[in-house]
């Protein structure tokens, strides 16, 4: 019992505890009579009491079963105390404690919705996802633990991925999707500063990475010029700027940017480099949740009417 | 002079309720109180079967947190229309008790209703306030537990129809009354019918008078709403003192001069539901119901005296003498003025904004997550969630629109439909050009209006978030 020091404490708040109920009940139980001077005719209409000389109380008595109810709060409290605990460091002969129930609370949740979601961990991540019950309970997983980063329309945000097109950094594939929320990803874009040389250079790659989605801010003349800068890129994002998603390095040939599409954004990433980190949601979910939200996530970005109809 | 020892008695603090058997009484006040616990009842018990659009026309659906009032559909969010329900009542209830003592009391409060008629099923099967005292007072028989079980049995009945109706305002009465033939309610169901059938009976059929005396906080703070030009119940002590049975002999007016109007019959106290002596003066266990004027009256009609020993005066018209004319003028004094200004008032707003409310709400919940976002070709977009609640009862089709930055646009379709009393998040996606508008926040505006009427349109602020 770490709420108490030693023993002496829990003793002493239910002595004090106890002694408060006995007060109560014997100071009813004395100011229910009262003993007071007859007057000289016999006749007393007052309890005796007078104050400033001539104020007399007039005796009213209170209803008898509002004595009794008094009685009854005091037997109730005591009972209660038994029962419950609030006796020093006394459990109660009931043995409630908050953290019983949160645990009652848990097992029964485990109870009603384990089985469901067992059910759906035997099923192909295909298959949930057709299920409009699933992808529901997927929805509502989501918005409790994703949308924070991924926003709750799974659009993403700069620097957290868009869910629902069909570009992806590591795979779209329903097995990768639940490694990556399973295990978690880790990316990494190196500064290339250093490696492209000036300011000019890094301007004229950025621009010549913007031709590949044929973007409207990217500048031909430019883009021409950081052509042979963009050797440095290859490596991870391939010659035609397609990406590679063994290494997550994103696809720069599509009009999708992580950190933005504008030329000043890109500038910044070829010069700062990015890290960027999705966790592991193993420990936290269990698989079998995560089975669930992958097969939503899966859905935000495939057809699952026509797999529902076969 | 010897010095007797004083003598000491004891006396208890808290004393045995007293049965107070009143007796029944007809007359002109009588009467109203009857007409009062008929419109009341009927109200109570005949609303919940009335329907209205297809459903119940008088509803409180807790579960689904919509109150249904006849055309009117109110929502969590019109809860200040409770609130000035309430701030009205207590006001009401101010200025009628400046004018007029306890009205409540004696006529409308539930307490005294639901006691009158459990009186009046009591004396059909107990019989008069006569009978009723001998029963009392015989030993048990089989007459008497026929008798008593026959009227526990009655008030149970009204008790549990009582029960029932109640409930009946919070789930779909006539789906209760399927649930109740079978006996299939719901716990909560079942413990509201029983608790306020068990309300019901114990405060109708036992508490009674110890209701309003212990009880009521009403009766604790009415005082204070009273003055020297409210009406009371008052006994003309000038008139009715001094009291005592007139002689047989000799003529009335010769008897007037040593004697009073009032014959000492205590036909006042027998009829007193709360079993007080009124010729005492008032008294704070007087709730006003007049059965002592009614009572007072018919003997005054009996004995050839003018009505009114007890009747409807103010404290200042016993004093002065007032006529009924100078009292009514003194009803018009500045408190009643302020309470009845104060009252309009609040009456006014509460229906004017009743009448001009507009049947569409919006919520609008800009995404936690995402601050802002760049899409391609550097445009940036925001996302929100619209609350939309069409508290109406019809299916609207409503144009979604955004303004506030040069170039701003939905991303996401501009026409939603909502059925009747549907609440719906409705995710928005909007768009800004590249470049449009400031780095950080932005002001802008949704609108959203029916296609189907100009008049239903509601605006709501919001931010656009630019990142920087």
């Amino acid at each position: 019992m770490a709420d108490f020091t030693n023993d002496f404490w829990s003793a002493y708040i239910a002595l004090l505890t106890l002694l408060g109920l006995a007060g109560c009940g014997i100071l009813l139980w004395a100011q229910s009579k009262v003993k007071i001077p007859v007057s000289k005719d016999g006749k007393q209409q007052t309890t005796g009491h007078n104050w400033d000389e001539g104020l007399e109380e007039l005796n009213n008595p209170m209803p008898r079963w509002w004595m009794w109810m008094f009685y009854i709060s005091i037997v109730f409290s005591v009972v209660y105390l038994v029962l419950y605990p609030g006796l020093g460091a006394f459990a109660g002969k009931l043995g409630w404690e908050s953290t019983g129930q949160y645990q009652a609370e848990l097992k029964k949740a485990d109870a009603d919705y384990g089985p469901l979601f067992a059910k759906y961990q035997q099923q192909d991540i295909k298959t949930v996802a057709a299920d409009p019950q699933a992808r529901a309970i997927g929805e509502r997983l989501f918005l409790t633990y994703c949308a924070q980063c991924h926003g709750s329309d799974a659009r993403g945000s700069k620097g957290f991925p868009n869910l629902t097109d069909r570009d992806w950094l590591y795979g779209g594939e329903p097995g990768v999707i639940k490694t990556t929320i399973m295990e978690g990803r880790h990316g990494q874009m190196p500064s290339m500063a250093a490696a492209l040389g000036s300011d000019k250079d890094v301007e004229n790659v950025a621009h010549y990475i913007l031709s590949f989605s044929g973007s409207a801010m990217s500048d031909p003349i430019k883009a021409a010029f950081g052509k042979g800068k963009y050797g440095a890129c290859a490596a991870c994002h391939g010659a035609d700027g397609t990406g590679n998603q063994a290494l997550g390095a994103p696809n720069l040939a599509d009009k999708v940017w992580l950190y933005g599409g504008s030329s000043e954004s890109v500038m910044e990433t070829i010069r700062k480099g990015r890290d960027n980190t999705m966790p592991p949601f193993k420990n936290f979910l269990g698989e079998a949740k995560v089975h669930v939200l992958s097969a939503y996530v899966w859905s935000l970005s495939n057809d699952t009417t026509s797999l529902a109809r076969k | 002079m010897s010095e007797a020892a004083p003598e000491f008695s004891v006396i208890k603090m808290y004393a045995a309720r007293e049965e107070i058997y009143p007796r029944e009484i007809k007359g002109w006040y009588a009467n109203w109180r009857w007409v009062c616990v008929w419109l009341t009842q009927l109200v109570f018990y005949g609303l919940p079967w009335l329907s209205w659009n297809g459903r119940q026309a008088i509803l409180f659906d807790l579960g689904a947190r919509k109150f249904y009032i006849f055309g009117v559909v109110l929502w969590p969010q019109d809860f200040i229309y409770l609130a000035a329900l309430l701030i009205i009542c207590a006001y009401a209830l101010f200025l009628f008790t400046a004018v007029g003592g306890r009205l409540w009391c004696g006529y409308a409060c539930p307490q005294t209703v639901y006691t009158e008629i459990f009186m009046w099923m009591e004396r059909k099967i107990e019989g008069n306030r006569s009978a009723r005292m001998r029963l009392d007072r015989q030993p048990w028989s089989l007459e008497k537990l026929a008798r008593k079980s026959a009227k526990h049995a009655a008030w149970g009945a009204v008790a549990l129809w009582t029960g029932f109706t109640f409930v009946g305002y919070f789930t779909p009465i006539h789906i209760l009354w399927g649930a109740a033939g079978t006996l299939t309610l719901g716990p909560w169901e079942w413990f509201w019918v029983l608790f306020y059938a068990f309300a019901t009976y114990g405060n109708a059929g036992w508490m009674r008078e110890q209701v309003c005396k212990y009880m009521c906080p009403y009766a604790r703070f009415q005082s204070s709403m009273f003055d020297q030009d409210t009406l009371i119940i008052t006994y003309d002590q000038e008139r009715g003192e001094p009291r005592g049975a007139w002689k047989k002999s000799g003529s009335k007016p010769a008897q007037k001069t040593v004697q009073g109007d009032c014959i000492d019959c205590t036909m006042c106290v027998q009829v007193c539901p709360t079993g007080i002596d009124i010729r005492n003066g008032l008294q704070y266990d007087c709730i006003g119901c007049a059965a002592c004027i009614d009572a007072c009256d018919s003997v005054m009609d009996k004995v050839g005296t003018p009505r009114g020993l007890i009747r409807y005066a103010t404290d200042n018209a016993i004093k002065n003498h007032l006529s009924p004319r100078q009292i009514w003028q003194r009803a018009l004094r500045p408190r009643v003025l302020v309470y009845t200004g104060i009252l309009l008032l609040i009456v006014t707003a509460f229906l004017g904004s009743l009448v001009t409310r507009t049947p569409l709400k919006l919520d609008v919940i800009r995404d936690r997550g995402s601050m802002g976002r760049e899409v391609e070709d550097g445009i940036i977009e925001n996302v929100y969630r619209l609350q939309i609640m069409n508290t109406d009862e019809r299916v609207h089709r409503y144009r979604i629109s955004v303004s506030g930055i040069d170039s701003i646009t939905l991303a996401t379709p501009d026409i939603v439909e909502l059925k009747g009393t549907e609440a719906r998040a409705v995710p928005v996606r909007v768009r800004v050009a590249h470049g449009m508008g400031e780095k950080g926040s932005n002001r802008i505006m949704f609108k959203l209006e029916a296609l189907d009427d100009a008049a239903l349109q509601v605006k709501e602020n919001a931010v656009f978030f630019v990142p920087r």
